[in-house]
């Protein structure tokens, strides 16, 4: 039962010299991440493209700017309001295509490549699956958000810009246009809304989509909706209570009850910070749901060491 | 120190027994064809060496554990597992820069080399190319890689014949160097005759035969008998015995017999038997006569 009676015993032919390089997990976690840029060009192409549909309203109605603050009599005043308004829209449009990119992103993440049988592939190399699961969170929990930042800051220069030229061709004082330059001012809470409650206060969400993407054989957006409405149901009807619906409302209304929630309305209420940062990093849902995060991954991991393809 | 060595190495999917006690051992330089029917238990015995799937009993591959130690296992090995499984998406350059980046043991300009001689193009996607220009694309990927050992399930399967051929010379031209191990599941078993060092038939589970190539070429014996001959050769206990057009031919494993390979040649035209035929041969003598065996 063995070949070792059998075993040439000629040395080999030359001896290769050991590779010295070492290759650091920081390295296969940014090539990692690179691979998730280039399998998944929807995570920049979509944000672009509802960039340009918006852009395209945003044109034809700054078109008809001038005449409107005219009769409005308020000009300065008005422009602001008036940035305030589409500024806002615009970091809206991206921010709902950002959650259903990343929602269909971390579903997609480890169930396509089981399906399209590349697993085999990628477990061929040298790249452990705990930094492939992490590379997959790190786009949706960081890179996405960050992304979409960028994307608003450009949109946002684009929008200013073209309303400025538009305003001077029809002669409004630079004092009124340069009143709009306000708006720029919400960048920093829109960083910390992006990041903070899109980014890591959602992880647990990306988390567990990351998770059913690894065990589910098919259908996963099903499996990631479904159970979760199911436990709400039984238990209502079970215990006619609904801790787990309430949990789950927590987490979705960043730890805000109804109350507060109604305190800040409108468009550009989304870019009011709910919470000071500080009130932030203290409050422990966050990090209850970083824990959590940190758990669904693990059992992420180890699902997928153990799949193979479907 | 053996390159691969199980001991009583089990899998079980349910009540179906995948490995059932496997035993074997495989030194440094070796090229090994591990030969077995549909559903033998060939790519589960892979899949354990590889570190893909979970087992009971004793498994060391390069002297590690696969399951528990499998990353830094993957530093020395490669597989093909499957054909055509690179992802559609990915650009021929992506795949050599993903590669370089994460592997100490990627040879670029070598990869780059081999598909200069095919008509691949850098910036050609998978999906583009045909089955067999991605398993170019693959073999030159894994080619260029410095592994200790190589492992291939099924690579050529659904390829054409000039594909197939150009892959197992390159896999010898290219690529052994005798401190290699490469291990090789297929079921086109007369392609890679020639190219193996050591053969392994597997069965329900179990290792049923193992031989060097050298042994087997003076071990086994097939004879086409004379039809005037044939009471004779019968009376030297063949192993195996099947008609073609009307003639008998005999295979005869030489050891326990102690027979002449002189006196069976002359009762015909005798030849070493391909690695298929011997096959059948220890399978049928495995299942009883009754049962046929599809290669």
């Amino acid at each position: 039962m063995n070949t070792q009676s059998n075993a040439v015993t000629s040395p080999p032919l030359e001896s290769r010299p050991e590779a010295p390089e070492v290759i650091s997990e920081t390295q296969r976690l940014y090539w990692a991440v690179r691979r998730e840029l280039w399998e998944n060009r929807s995570i920049y192409l979509a944000p672009l493209a509802a960039s340009a549909v918006f852009l395209l309203g945003f044109v034809v109605s700054t078109l008809h700017l001038p005449s409107r603050m005219r009769t409005s009599g308020q000009g300065g005043d008005y422009l602001r309001e008036f940035m305030l308004q589409s500024c806002g829209f615009a970091a809206l449009v991206l921010m709902g295509t950002m959650i259903i990119v990343a929602i269909f992103y971390c579903l997609d993440a480890l169930h396509s490549e089981r399906r399209d049988r590349s697993i085999l592939f990628w477990k061929s190399l040298p790249v452990s699956d705990l930094t492939t699961v992490l590379s997959k969170a790190l786009v949706a929990v960081v890179l996405l958000p960050l992304f979409v930042f960028a994307m608003t800051c450009a949109l946002w220069f684009v929008m200013v810009s073209f309303s400025s030229v538009v305003l001077l061709v029809r002669g409004t004082s630079v004092a009124t246009i340069s009143s709009q330059l306000s708006i720029f001012q919400l960048l920093p809470p829109l960083l910390y809304h992006l990041l903070g409650i899109h980014g890591f206060w959602y992880a647990p969400v990306y988390g567990w989509l990351l998770l059913v993407s690894s065990w589910a054989r098919r259908a996963p957006f099903l499996w990631a909706t479904l159970p979760p409405l199911a436990i709400g149901v039984v238990e209502k009807i079970a215990f006619n209570t609904s801790y787990f619906a309430g949990m789950l409302s927590h987490v979705l209304s960043v730890g805000m009850d109804d109350r507060m929630q109604s305190k800040a309305s409108g468009m550009s209420a989304i870019l009011i910070p709910r919470l000071g940062v500080g009130q932030f990093l203290a409050s422990p849902g966050l990090w209850v749901g970083l824990v959590v995060t940190a758990i669904f991954l693990a059992v992420a991991v180890r699902l997928r060491r153990s799949q193979g393809p479907i | 120190m053996a390159c691969i060595e199980a001991r009583g190495l089990r899998k079980s999917f349910g009540t179906t027994m995948a490995l059932d006690g496997v035993n074997l051992q495989i030194e440094e330089g070796r090229i090994l064809g591990l030969i077995g029917p549909n559903g033998a238990g060939k790519t589960t015995a892979l899949n354990a060496i590889l570190g893909l799937t979970p087992y009971q009993g004793e498994l060391r591959v390069l002297g590690r554990d696969p399951w528990t130690e499998r990353d830094q296992l993957m530093r020395d090995v490669c597989f093909i597992a499957d054909v055509a499984v690179l992802p559609r998406w990915i650009k021929v350059s992506q795949a050599l820069d993903y590669v370089a980046g994460v592997h100490p043991r990627f040879d670029r300009a070598k990869a780059e080399s081999f598909l200069a001689k095919t008509s691949i193009r850098q910036g050609n996607k998978v999906r583009e190319l045909s089955k067999g220009m991605v398993t170019q694309l693959h073999v030159a990927l894994i080619m260029a890689i410095d592994a200790k050992l190589l492992v291939l399930d099924e690579p050529t399967l659904g390829l054409d014949i000039l594909y197939r051929k150009q892959f197992y010379d390159s896999l010898l031209n290219d690529y052994y160097d005798r401190s290699r191990t490469i291990v090789v599941a297929t079921h086109q078993v007369d392609e890679i005759q020639n190219v193996l060092t050591d053969v392994m038939f597997i069965h329900r589970g179990r290792i049923v035969f193992t031989c060097s190539m050298e042994e087997f070429e003076s071990r086994y014996l097939e004879v086409m008998v004379n039809p005037d001959q044939l009471v004779e050769a019968r009376a030297h206990k063949p192993m195996h015995e099947r008609q073609v057009i009307g003639r008998s031919i005999l295979i005869f494993d030489l050891k326990p017999n102690h027979v002449d390979r002189q006196q069976l040649a002359a009762l015909g035209e005798a030849r070493t038997p391909s690695v298929a035929d011997l096959f059948v041969a220890v399978l049928g003598n495995h299942l009883g006569p009754a049962q046929g065996v599809a290669l």
